[in-house]
């Protein structure tokens, strides 16, 4: 019963995550200016950050933590560097 | 390790649901916010539920789960959700100076009226045509 319930709930929210991804980078790809597709490409990673927790919750294995974890520290540097490029032209000076 | 899900008990697997369904529902409404938004500072407020009760929700949920089916406490994911609310607010505070900075210099009406003069005077381009 309690798998039953745990597999249903973790394909909704897998299925509202792939949406919001979905979304996201129809932001990234149409957003207006540049400032909108750096903010686009940060909902898109937090949102795959998320999927990749539901995928550990899903399949029972731990190996899903390090893998958002890794995408949650390097989706943090990319949107810092973007953001000083948007500010400066230039990552470091 | 593989931990089953078999073997949490019914109320554990009604909380995770509902953790994880909470959590995923307010990832896709910031989703839809932040696409349907018409300007710059006001799509910067919606991605910012799945990075505060988004994360939360799912953490919790995590933590349940892989606590509940391996029967010791397993809370390394308080390390996820420790960093993303940390570092959420910066990258958008860059973000937002970024793109003021830009919009003054270039003279675009998006600014917000409070911002167009109080602060940073410094950053305040030269009059243009």
């Amino acid at each position: 019963m309690s798998a039953i319930i745990i597999f249903t709930a973790v394909s909704l929210a897998q299925i509202m995550l792939m949406i919001a991804m979905a979304v996201a980078s129809v932001r990234m790809f149409y957003g207006p200016r540049a400032q909108d597709r750096i903010i686009g490409l940060d909902a898109l990673y937090v949102n795959a950050m998320l999927l990749l927790a539901t995928f550990g919750i899903g399949t029972g294995r731990t190996v899903y933590f390090e893998a958002s974890l890794v995408i949650g520290l390097l989706g943090f540097v990319a949107t810092v560097a973007l953001a000083k490029f948007l500010m400066r032209g230039e990552v470091i000076e | 390790m593989i931990y089953s899900a078999a073997d949490i008990p019914l109320w554990g697997a009604l909380l995770v649901a509902f953790f994880l369904l909470v959590g995923a529902g307010l990832a896709l409404v910031g989703a839809i916010g932040f696409l349907r938004l018409p300007n710059f500072y006001e799509r910067l407020h919606p991605p910012t539920l799945s990075t505060s009760w988004g994360t939360g929700g799912i953490m919790t949920a995590s933590i349940l789960f892989f606590s509940l089916a391996g029967g010791r406490i397993v809370a390394h994911e308080i390390l996820i959700g420790l960093f993303i609310t940390i570092t959420t607010p910066v990258t958008f505070m860059l973000l937002a100076r970024a793109a003021l900075h830009r919009d003054r210099f270039e003279n675009n009406p998006d600014v917000p009226a409070k911002a167009r003069l109080d602060d940073d005077t410094k950053d305040v381009p030269p009059k243009g045509p």
